[in-house]
């Protein structure tokens, strides 16, 4: 379908996939700059964060740590563990990709994957999948985390603590709001999802893991549960 | 000004992650396996980023709230709910909770 369409009729559509994940962005990417602002960081440095680094999670734990006074090591290397989940992603996104999408498109691309752009780009019915569609869904995206993290930096002194408690749910809701229907059409979905969240609760609750870094758990449940489904969804086709 | 580095060795360190498979697996036919893996890695990475990460979205202490909103937010996504009025119905459970409790 998305060959029948024009790069810039393509770039709507990404453009218009984007919505969601913006009203997603914009409330977290506002906690964050609230957050970073009532700890001390300068604006500047959470305004480049955005810019530059442009991962929620990773962002929210860089600055917890700071606070914490954590070597720079230490921040650097949680942020590798919490982002190696993309390299997953990332590797499924260069899969589906059209050829028409060279090298420096995907560098430029790659910049773009978030938890929310992976996933509504691989929730996709199409095979392949445009450039034009994925620069359009990562320019809305980029663009809604970093005008929320403004926001949230400008406002940070006369927001509410009671809104601001409430919209650490944000990014959960998006999640929530992704998996629950494929889990409804598509019943792999439920059972390697519901596999990842046993392994990852019995990471973080068993004494011998539980006091270690959070990125691990998500790593070891995703790769974990993916195996095992990935060994019955191939018996499946075969049977 | 030292921040500034702190900040371009993350940027480094989230960007490789992105970038390598990008890059490198342009052309490589996977088998069978590998491809059922993959398609099946964001189920898992959701289900993993959700649980039990979301019990303390709403901070430490507010975990009713964070159980509030997520509930709100499945069934709400159960009835096919756009995915817009499911984030801001995760918000205003939590929200509400927040502001009896």
């Amino acid at each position: 379908m998305s060959d029948s369409l024009s790069n810039k009729e393509n770039f709507m559509r990404g453009v218009k996939a984007a919505m969601p994940i913006a009203v997603g962005y914009i409330p977290i990417a506002i906690a964050f700059g609230l957050l970073a602002k009532s700890v001390g960081v300068p604006s500047y440095v959470s305004a480049l964060m955005s810019f530059l680094i442009y991962a929620g999670a990773s962002q929210f734990i860089g600055v917890n740590l700071l606070v914490l006074g954590a070597s720079w090591w230490e921040i650097i290397i949680t942020t590798f563990i919490l982002n190696l989940r993309h390299f997953l992603m990332t590797a499924t996104i260069a899969q589906k990709l059209e050829a028409k999408a060279t090298t420096k498109w995907r560098f430029l691309l790659a910049f773009g994957i978030t938890d929310e752009t992976f996933s509504v780009t691989s929730f996709q019915n199409e095979t392949t999948l445009s450039r034009y569609y994925s620069f359009g869904l990562n320019t809305v995206a980029f663009a809604s985390w970093n005008f929320g993290t403004w926001i949230g930096l400008f406002f940070a002194d006369g927001f509410p603590d009671l809104l601001k408690s409430s919209m650490g749910i944000a990014l959960y809701a998006m999640f929530i709001g992704l998996l629950v229907p494929q889990i409804k059409k598509y019943r792999p979905a439920l059972i390697v999802s519901s596999l990842a969240v046993i392994i990852n609760c019995l990471y973080s609750w068993l004494p011998v893991t539980g006091n270690l870094s959070s990125g691990w758990g998500i790593i070891l449940a995703t790769v974990v549960s993916a195996a095992i489904g990935a060994k019955f969804c191939a018996l499946e086709e075969t049977e | 000004m030292n921040l500034v580095y702190l900040v371009i060795a993350m940027a480094l360190v989230t960007y490789i992650p992105r970038m390598l498979p990008m890059v490198l697996l342009q052309n490589v036919k996977l088998p069978a396996y590998v491809k059922a893996f993959m398609k099946l890695i964001p189920y898992a990475a959701l289900g993993a980023l959700i649980f039990p990460g979301a019990l303390t979205s709403a901070g430490a202490d507010h975990m009713g709230a964070a159980v509030m909103g997520c509930s709100l937010a499945i069934l709400l996504a159960w009835f096919g709910t756009n995915l817009i009025l499911v984030v801001a119905g995760g918000i205003a459970g939590s929200f509400i909770i927040n502001l009896f409790f």
